[in-house]
């Protein structure tokens, strides 16, 4: 798959995971998604867990899309971007809603990016982008997988522009994405993405 | 056949579905545990993991094994039930009952609370512990509930790993405590054993969200990370029993994260200390 491809893809739904420099990666991204974006998007990112977060609070100021932190039952509105909040697992259920758990760690992490792209490929199979970014450890390479194995498009972070490359490493190693991309190459094909889906709906 | 059987994940998804189907009815069935109405993405999650830690290849076997051997069965339960919790878990949650709803309790000759799935007991003992420093412990009765005998039986003994400690004394300094943790438990042989006169305020008892009803009057109801677990319809269930447990005025203490907005019984309890998830019940109109 090419990126062009990619770009014509009808995508509903768009899962990101983090961890160490993350939040770097994602000022790049997030922003970069325009008003009329279709897709919902979904965000886990490794952050200390007996804290509120503050992202919402950091994001919702730059971005042109309504920034919320997940609730348990919520119903997932197109255009929205939605960050796990801390101490819980985000999950994607039917519907589409959004579930809360807080289940063991997994790979010391809650929220876990593999919890949330497997659930994710469940319920949106083939009409779901999954992006790894950068991070020091080896959540998400299962996620990963889960998406590509559903239908779905994965997209890593060139490794050599991520902070920590590690989390990366560890999805190129599992299961070869289908694309690798530099921050601003994830966000040209956000971008697309949002005039695509509203061609196609 | 399905159109949306096209592809080897959607088949194995839907096989996994239905095998997943069956080991739900073959536990109703056989052992009256009905887990049809909880939260479906964490359920596949945990019952994934099952297979992994029973050493199944697929759910049939395992279904097979939790069919034959009760043992299993009661494994499995565990491991599709069991919470690991703290002591004082969001210590703003305990800090907002200090300072809102005690007051209101203490108009009350005497209390009853329930802990709704109280799982290893931490969230009742913390109870019990800041109703003893509130001085309204010795009018208390505090009724702990969960589905899981075992894990009743660890409740009520009150014992917990000593490096967990730690982690509770913080979290109980954080609640507004005007006393230390370590009043309340003895430390021997790398655990700490609770004591037994806070046990002696607290009812352990089998109590199912999704089969039970409704069993005393009380004024507060505190079940925390309990609902994330359930879908919708069982969530509503389980708030309706709440609601028809509290008195008039109860109070309704829920996690973090678990908001009313999505539930069909949103009408019933208005927002107490909303940044806390604490309830109350609202007047019949």
């Amino acid at each position: 798959m090419n990126i062009e491809d990619a770009r014509r893809a009808p995508i509903d739904a768009v899962v990101i995971g983090a961890s160490a420099g993350g939040v770097l990666a994602l000022s790049t991204l997030l922003p970069a998604l325009p008003a009329q974006t279709k897709a919902a998007v979904f965000v886990v990112l490794h952050l200390p867990r007996d804290r509120p977060s503050l992202l919402v609070e950091v994001f919702s100021h730059k971005c042109a899309l309504e920034v919320r932190e997940a609730q348990d039952k919520e119903p997932v509105a197109p255009g929205a971007i939605y960050f796990a909040p801390p101490d819980y697992h985000l999950l994607l259920e039917e519907g589409p809603h959004l579930a809360l758990s807080a289940d063991d760690l997994v790979h010391h992490s809650r929220p876990s990016i593999d919890v949330l792209f497997e659930s994710a490929a469940d319920v949106y199979r083939r009409r779901l982008i999954g992006i790894i970014l950068s991070g020091a450890n080896e959540d998400g390479a299962a996620g990963l997988a889960a998406v590509h194995d559903a239908g779905g498009i994965t997209v890593v972070q060139a490794p050599d522009t991520a902070q920590s490359s590690l989390m990366i490493l560890a999805a190129l190693q599992l299961r070869p994405p289908d694309l690798v991309l530099t921050l601003d190459q994830i966000a040209q094909l956000l971008r697309d993405l949002g005039s695509n889906t509203s061609r196609t709906a | 056949m399905d159109a949306e059987i096209s592809t080897e994940y959607a088949l194995a998804s839907r096989k996994f579905e239905i095998e997943f189907q069956l080991l739900i009815e073959a536990i109703l069935q056989l052992y009256h545990y009905d887990f049809r109405d909880y939260a479906p993405a964490s359920m596949r999650r945990r019952v994934k993991s099952a297979l992994v830690r029973f050493e199944c290849a697929s759910l049939s076997q395992l279904q097979d094994r939790v069919v034959r051997e009760p043992k299993v069965f009661h494994a499995l339960l565990d491991h599709l039930t069991v919470q690991v919790s703290e002591m004082f878990r969001d210590p703003g949650y305990f800090r907002a009952l200090r300072e809102h709803v005690v007051p209101m309790l203490r108009t009350y000759p005497s209390l009853k609370i329930w802990v709704a799935g109280c799982s290893a007991g931490e969230e009742a003992y913390s109870l019990a512990i800041l109703l003893r420093e509130e001085g309204l412990l010795a009018r208390s009765l505090i009724y702990a509930t969960d589905i899981n005998p075992h894990t009743l039986q660890r409740a009520e003994a009150g014992i917990y790993a000593i490096d967990r400690i730690a982690g509770f004394t913080v979290n109980h300094r954080q609640s507004g405590a005007g006393s230390s943790l370590s009043d309340y438990y003895t430390a021997a042989y790398g655990r700490a054993i609770f004591d037994k006169t806070l046990r002696e305020h607290i009812v352990f008892s089998d109590h199912s969200l999704a089969t039970d009803s409704v069993f005393a009057e009380v004024q507060l109801v505190s079940c925390r990370n309990v609902l994330i677990y359930f879908n919708r319809t069982l969530q509503d269930r389980a708030l309706e029993l709440f609601r028809d447990s509290l008195c008039r005025n109860g109070f309704l203490g829920l996690g973090s994260k678990e908001s009313l907005r999505f539930s069909a019984q949103a009408a019933a309890f208005v927002p107490f200390v909303r940044e806390a998830m604490i309830y109350q019940k609202a007047r019949a109109t």
